[in-house]
């Protein structure tokens, strides 16, 4: 696509290019979304409203040359060279040139101003404008036109004398490494990236790697400790991803002189000493859609603590926290099964993941129990009898014909019976995220158990379903609602997802 | 002869309802000669007679159930002795007994069929008044299928019913679409 000009940032921003990186918002009392072109950056104030984010018309409207009228009979019509959007207060439903479409929440009114879900950007006001806007929300990113902004993501490894910096940049962008002094300078060909801030937390002072910080819109270093020695850097593209990996060594004596320093170019640097495992961390790209299923909604409310906590919106909250730190950070699709507060069926929550050919089905719950002091997360994976594994098995392959002649194998699977060939995976996942809820998160007596549970049972990937803990017990319920726990949960989902993935070969197999 | 037409007609018309309901509500059961639906009025047991079943309660971790002895009433054959059963397990206990069944829950009908497996019908609380949670959801499912399966080693699988209706769960967890077998593992 070709850049475009728009409108709405003026030259004033085109320094701020320069100088700017692109990361989501350290925590601030007012997060601000920031729109991102070719001509520079601008911030546009979020205003939250209950649990949702909103941006306010007015804002819109000025960024990108809207008109709004509030009609007489109620409704909000936004206009932009002919084509309409018609929001109506107190309804999530919106017309976009005569298509109906959905938000998260109704438009709401604060004062004078009209303020819409953040979504409206991406469902609305994209399919009517004439230049390409994409919505990050996990990075309060908005990228008008044609702008390369990657989402990078940094991992650095350890291994005694050595250690690997995994950097992935979806889509793929090339990098040029090159080493100055004690420092590694990595440039990526881009307009500017998507990246955490820091991109990796201090590893310590004794680490080969100490930091890793954005030097600018498009530009890392990785700060050397006092043992590095040299590197060796390597990129594959591991499908829309282009993975850099840097593997750093120490000095073995203080009497090895270390490596010259690597000059500039496009990935050199001294060669890796043996002792260094060839594929320490191999590519392994195998996870690229996750679902994740909050359980409950609408009528169907779940356990219902003695504060007024309900099971269906905790559920929705955590989820998305979970969507937003694996999007945001691992740029891998993480698509929910429910988004707003509404009663989905089972089977249709197992065929969006099974329809999204989706490679790890997640199942969040809160439990309750008749026994109010029971408390404790646990994780469960499905449980088949003898009857359904052999139903399983013996199901097989029919050979059907194929466009353009021949004959084609096809391999059947009852849709209640899907999960009976991932169980073992199911469970290596179900082990790994109870190793990174363990000390973070109350766990149950048992952590994980296997159960005929209907949600997993036609999920055709690995499936869990987790328990957060039991919303009958009330210093349970408290610290559920809590957001340290919320975070501690998340994060241990997303170091699970990583860990994980590093157990698949680039197949998807162990 | 109209009598005798309008007899003929109407015994047929219920037969016919009797078919219907039957297919409807209970697609897996299968030619069985030992269907009871209510309390047979020919063959009551003895006044008094007892046996000794062994019923499940929620355990004091809340996370499983604990097998308690208890003596229920005697019947003359497995259908109504599996009736009796449940019908112990779904009543009313007191402290610090705690049944994993929602209270108001009653046994609306019981059939045995010919391969072992047991249809439980329960009244609509089970599903209504229950609490939600996957563990707990796990537990009353467990109590009934073991209730029936531990105490008649014939029974080897129990599917429930709800109103007369096959179900897809309780509370939105447990595959109830299809007879469970027993499962100690719940039971501590």
């Amino acid at each position: 696509m070709n850049a475009r000009s728009v409108p709405f940032l003026s030259s004033a921003f085109s320094l701020a290019l320069a100088i700017g990186l692109l990361s989501q918002p350290a925590p601030a009392p007012t997060p601000s979304l920031t729109l991102l072109s070719k001509e520079g950056r601008r911030p546009l104030p979020i205003v939250m409203v209950g649990d949702q984010e909103f941006v306010g018309l007015d804002d819109l409207a000025a960024a990108f040359q809207l008109a709004v009228h509030e009609e007489s009979f109620g409704a909000l019509t936004v206009s932009y060279k002919g084509k309409t959007i018609v929001l109506t207060p107190d309804q999530t439903l919106a017309s976009v040139s005569g298509r109906l479409i959905s938000l998260p929440a109704p438009p709401a009114r604060r004062g004078a101003r009209w303020l819409v879900p953040l979504e409206f950007i991406s469902r609305a006001l994209a399919p009517i404008y004439d230049v390409r806007l994409e919505l990050r929300k996990p990075s309060h990113l908005l990228l008008v036109g044609d702008v390369r902004a990657p989402y990078v993501t940094v991992r650095y490894d350890p291994l005694g004398n050595a250690g690997r910096l995994t950097i992935d940049a979806t889509p793929r962008a090339t990098s040029t490494v090159s080493q100055e002094g004690e420092h590694i300078t990595i440039k990526f060909d881009a307009d500017a990236l998507d990246i955490a801030n820091p991109p990796l937390a201090p590893q310590g002072a004794q680490s080969l790697v100490q930091t890793v910080r954005a030097a600018d819109a498009t530009t890392l270093v990785v700060d050397l400790g006092p043992r590095f020695a040299g590197f060796k850097a390597a990129a594959q593209p591991v499908d829309t991803t282009m993975r850099l990996v840097i593997d750093v060594v120490a000095a073995q004596t203080e009497t090895t002189p270390a490596p010259p320093p690597a000059p500039s170019a496009d990935l050199p640097g001294t060669p890796a000493p043996a002792e260094l495992p060839p594929a320490l961390n191999p590519p392994a790209f195998a996870i690229r859609t996750i679902t994740v299923d909050p359980g409950h909604g609408g009528d169907d409310e779940g356990v219902k603590g003695a504060a007024g906590a309900k099971e269906k919106d905790l559920t929705l909250s955590v989820a998305r926290r979970v969507k937003a730190a694996i999007e945001g950070r691992l740029g891998i699709r993480v698509l929910l099964t429910r988004d707003e507060d509404r009663n989905v069926p089972i089977d249709e929550r197992t065929a969006i993941a099974n329809n999204n050919k989706a490679d790890l089905f997640i199942s969040v719950h809160l439990n309750g129990s008749m026994r109010r002091s029971t408390s404790g997360a646990s994780i469960f994976c499905a449980a088949f009898d003898d009857e359904a594994h052999a139903a399983a098995a013996s199901s097989g392959a029919e050979r059907l014909p194929t466009f353009g002649g021949g004959l084609r194998d096809i391999e059947l699977v009852p849709w209640d019976l899907a999960q009976t060939r991932h169980i073992a995976q199911s469970t290596a996942f179900a082990a790994i995220l109870e190793q990174q809820l363990r000390g973070h998160v109350p766990l149950a007596e048992t952590p994980i158990d296997h159960a005929p549970l209907r949600v997993l049972e036609s999920s055709n990937m690995p499936a869990v379903l987790v328990e957060l803990g039991y919303l009958t017990n009330t210093d349970q319920e408290k610290l559920i609602t809590g957001d340290a726990f919320q975070s501690a949960f998340v994060q241990a989902v997303y170091d699970a997802v990583v860990r994980f993935r590093d157990t698949l070969g680039p197949g998807g197999t162990p | 002869m109209t009598m005798r037409r309008a007899l003929a007609l109407a015994c047929a018309v219920l037969l016919a309802v009797v078919f219907v309901w039957t297919a409807r509500s209970l697609p897996r059961w299968r030619s069985t000669t030992q269907a009871v639906a209510a309390p047979s009025p020919t063959a009551p047991a003895p006044p008094g007679r007892k046996i000794k079943a062994r019923l499940f309660y929620v355990s004091e971790s809340g996370m499983k159930l604990t097998g308690v002895e208890r003596d229920v009433a005697y019947a003359e054959n497995a259908t109504e002795q599996a009736r009796e059963i449940v019908t112990a397990q779904v009543g009313r206990v007191a402290e610090p007994l705690v049944s994993a069944v929602p209270p108001g829950t009653t046994l609306r009908a019981l059939f045995l069929t010919d391969n072992g497996q047991a249809f439980v019908d329960l009244s609509r609380e089970v599903a209504a008044a229950h609490l939600g949670g996957t563990v707990n959801e796990l537990l009353t499912v467990y109590t009934i299928v073991n209730a029936v399966t531990a105490n008649l080693p014939a029974i080897t699988s129990v599917q429930v019913l709800v109103d007369g209706k096959e179900v897809d769960t309780l509370a939105g967890h447990v595959d109830l679409r299809r007879p469970l077998a027993k499962n100690l593992a719940w039971v501590q």
